[in-house]
């Protein structure tokens, strides 16, 4: 069989009636003839390779960009915000001197493919960014989405990726410090892992991508590159060139956390010694994604030479180079003068480091192989214009019938023994059991600053060991409200992670998000998408708090059937002494219960309506952003002035929930009053948002009492810390021992 | 009584972390001349019986669900013979 010469410009110019698979590659019709317009010829098989995973949905938000840009035109005003939208992670400024980085992204369908190596490379990927922006990272965070806790193939999944997210955070030594898990049968075969991770610098530390200044060289850093995660290339290359490879199929991405333990010391150590112009990670799409966003971020002009990249697979076409998703690898542009210092560090990490190209003084991206030129393009076709659909969009008909189907008319318990054992039921289900038995696989202590983990109801991380400044990061996201009503499911959503940020003292400064949904075709999920987006950029620009970056994760839907749709929104926070922050646990008997905020017969979406009728209808609670900036500042004062001992927000499982959690985690119970004007059921039981439940020591009571009032939060009194049980006056007693072994035993039992 | 082995090795397009780590320690000690090296496991099962080809089946049943990952991972079977006065 006779080798087909290489597909060069010139080859390509030459030859424009050769038929290019641009259908396995998952372009358009329209798509493929824009790429022929744009370069006025055929494109050559490694021009396709970039354009088609560029221009994929994950690289180049093609679906969801018209909606994202609310949340740059929604922007609030804040002084915090010193790198916005568009980089690797946002950066917000947290005073004295500190700069803190953050960002949340999915990796969700490599983590089905591969539980543990999907799970565990999208942990490497996070770092990656975190590194890019010049911060050093301490500490990652997992929202994660499973299907029914039941089903056998969740056996399969969960343990995977807790494994993997354990065993590459562990090694990489980042504490992990916060995330949910929940179950739904909706995440049935489209499991979500999130993964966030922060990281910390100086403000004068900051980095961006981009390549400016000819001459300057582009390094290629970290792992050799291999067949990984490649999808269609493959298809590409086969149909190009006739040789026989080991395997057609895409290989699963494995990560190494050694190696990408080296990259994070070796790039630090360069940004120290400024020897770095720009940077930019590998992630999705590789150095496709590397070269051109560099490139198009400076000034335009760059020439690589692919044969220069060291490889761990000599098979490899060079359409495979450009798109391997090879795990911890990093790009860097170096003046001239500095290549040989940055070579050296890499050095004695033991960093393989090779140049690999160069910026040029024109606008066009080259790549050469072999001698031949096989891409020229201007990078920005590349990476920024890239199709832009503004899909139909369309409120389902089954959204009015769901939102008519009133939760509020399923039966209630009529006995104080019915809601007792209602209760019971309640902290045993999955989603409301204690998640132990899945965070105690990861360490949330090493580097020895993790002031607070799961389950405290945020992360806290102290960063200046002499001032004790700290942040404090919090994910949430409920589907099941998202479902109900996607405009306020995500704002409930922003507004549960701003107030658990706030209830552990520190004050909300900058969000981030992963916007989790089904297939962008289908004009529902759409619909579901630009409502959430719209709830949440709105949410945002009302509550000061700015969105710094995130990601967006479509097509999670088996055949016709999507996932709800899951906006997981992290906050960050900051607080000045971390000394100060304010726990979930009940520290002493005898301290005074407050319930703040309203509440009301809400019980669309909940975790009652849920467990107890597997029934998901209604309307979700409603929001109230004002309130809940108001109790936020609350919490927070009460925290700095010492006037609470702990504090834990309301959210799904209710008011019973909280102090449930409260008193297993103090080791202390509760005797609790039904106030006037609620029954024990609504009291227990709703979902109302704008909501916290503090413990106060009786010297502070009024104290406490008197902010409150002064400021129109309402305060009630319902009861006081004491004894080994929970008791509701007049409903019903559960001892801590019951409690402890039905909110304990459900997850080991399910899944270990 | 027979011995079957389970060899089990990630893909040949899988990165081995453990395989590197080693092969880059080699030159370190002083041994030249390895260009790649692969790090698998495994397994000698001691089956009970005649190892006739329903028990094969069954191994290689099991060797596929639980002793490799075959997303990742490729195995094979195959049987040796214990030499009953070894040593």
């Amino acid at each position: 069989m006779s080798r087909t010469p290489l597909d060069t410009v010139e080859h390509a110019a030459a030859t424009p009636d050769v038929e290019l698979p641009w259908a396995e590659l998952g372009l358009k019709k329209d798509e493929y003839e824009r790429v022929v317009e744009i370069l006025g010829r055929r494109p050559t098989g490694a021009e396709l390779a970039m354009y088609s995973v560029m221009w994929s949905e994950h690289c180049s938000y093609k679906s969801s960009k018209v909606h994202l840009r609310q949340f740059g035109e929604k922007a609030p005003e804040s002084d915090a915000l010193l790198v916005g939208i568009g980089e690797n992670a946002g950066v917000v400024d947290v005073g004295q001197g500190y700069a803190v980085t953050f960002k949340v992204e999915s990796h969700n369908h490599p983590s089905y493919v591969e539980p543990y190596q999907g799970a565990a490379t999208g942990v490497g990927g996070i770092v990656r960014d975190i590194i890019a922006m010049g911060a050093r990272p301490v500490a990652v965070v997992d929202p994660l989405r499973f299907g029914a806790a039941d089903h056998p193939d969740t056996k399969r999944v969960l343990p995977g990726v807790v494994a993997g997210i354990g065993g590459y955070g562990n090694c990489l030594g980042l504490p992990n410090i916060g995330g949910e898990v929940v179950f739904d049968a909706c995440y049935q075969g489209n499991p979500l892992v999130n993964a966030g991770a922060i990281g910390v610098m100086r403000h004068e530390d900051i980095h961006l991508a981009k390549a400016s200044g000819a001459g300057n060289q582009v390094i290629l850093y970290g792992a050799r590159t291999g067949g990984d995660g490649i999808g269609g290339a493959s298809i590409l290359a086969s149909e190009t060139f006739d040789d026989a490879k080991p395997s057609k199929r895409p290989a699963v991405q494995v990560g190494d956390p050694f190696q990408e333990k080296l990259l994070i010391e070796c790039t630090l150590e360069a940004f120290r010694e400024k020897l770095v112009v720009g940077i930019q990670d590998l992630g999705a799409a590789g150095l496709s994604c590397a070269t051109s966003e560099l490139a198009s971020n400076g000034s335009g002009g760059m020439r690589v030479t692919l044969d220069d990249v060291p490889l761990r697979d000599s098979t490899l076409s060079p359409e495979e180079i450009l798109m391997s998703e090879s795990q911890e690898r990093m790009c860097a542009v170096v003046e001239p003068g500095k290549v040989d210092r940055f070579l050296e560090i890499c050095a004695k990490w033991d960093v393989i480091a090779t140049v690999i190209g160069e910026v040029t003084d024109g606008d066009r991206l080259e790549i050469f192989w072999h001698g031949g030129k096989i891409v020229d393009v201007d990078p920005r076709t590349v990476a920024h214009d890239g199709p832009v659909y503004e899909r139909p969009y369309a409120r389902p008909d089954w959204q009015d019938v769901l939102q008519a189907d009133d939760a509020g008319k399923l039966p209630r318990p009529a006995t104080g023994e019915e809601l007792k054992d209602q209760v019971l039921r309640l902290v045993g289900s999955p989603n409301q059991a204690s998640k132990k038995w899945i965070t105690s696989q990861y360490d949330h202590f090493v580097q020895g600053n993790t002031v607070l983990a799961q389950p405290e109801d945020s992360g806290m991380i102290r960063i200046d060991e002499e001032s004790g400044l700290g942040v404090a990061i919090a994910t949430d996201g409920n589907g099941r409200y998202a479902k109900l009503d996607p405009y306020t499911g995500a704002q409930l959503a922003l507004a549960e992670a701003y107030r658990n940020v706030a209830t552990t003292g520190a004050r909300p400064l900058a969000v981030s998000d992963c916007l989790n949904f089904g297939s962008p075709e289908d004009s529902a999920v759409m619909w579901q998408f630009a409502e959430a987006v719209r709830g949440l950029a709105d949410g945002c620009r009302q509550l000061g708090t700015p969105v710094t970056g995130g990601n967006v994760s479509l097509y999670n839907q088996t055949g016709e059937a999507a996932i709800h749709p899951t906006p997981v929104v992290a906050v960050l926070g900051v607080i000045d002494d971390v000394a100060r922050r304010t726990p979930v646990a009940f520290q002493e008997e005898g301290q005074l219960l407050y319930l703040l905020g309203d509440t009301r017969e809400e019980f669309g979406g909940s975790a009652w309506s849920q467990v107890v009728h597997d029934h998901l209808g209604g309307m979700p609670p409603k929001v109230d952003l004002e309130r809940e900036r108001l109790l936020a500042e609350i919490l927070i004062s009460a925290s700095r002035d010492g006037m609470i001992d702990s504090a834990h927000d309301l959210s799904d499982g209710g008011l019973v929930q909280a102090v449930v959690e409260s008193a297993l985690l103090g080791g202390k119970g509760a005797r609790l009053v039904v106030p006037d004007g609620l029954d024990a059921f609504t009291f227990l039981l709703s979902e109302s948002a704008g909501r916290a439940v503090v413990a106060v020591p009786r010297s502070e009571e009024v104290r406490f009492n008197d902010m409150c009032g002064a400021r129109g939060l309402p305060a009630t009194r319902i009861g006081v810390v004491d004894g080994d049980a929970v008791e509701v006056q007049g409903e019903f007693t559960l001892s801590l021992a019951e409690l402890r072994e039905t909110h304990e035993q459900t997850i080991p039992s399910l899944l270990a | 009584m027979a011995r079957v082995v389970v060899d089990v090795m990630l893909k040949p397009e899988i990165l081995d972390p453990q395989g590197q780590a080693v092969q880059r320690a080699l030159p370190r000690l002083g041994f030249d001349g390895i260009s790649d090296v692969r790090q698998g496991k495994r397994f000698e099962l001691e089956v009970e019986g005649p190892v006739d080809e329903a028990a094969l089946a069954r191994i290689h049943d099991l060797a596929e669900s639980f002793l490799a990952n075959t997303v990742i991972e490729d195995f094979t079977v195959k049987v040796e013979e214990v030499a009953e006065a070894a040593k």
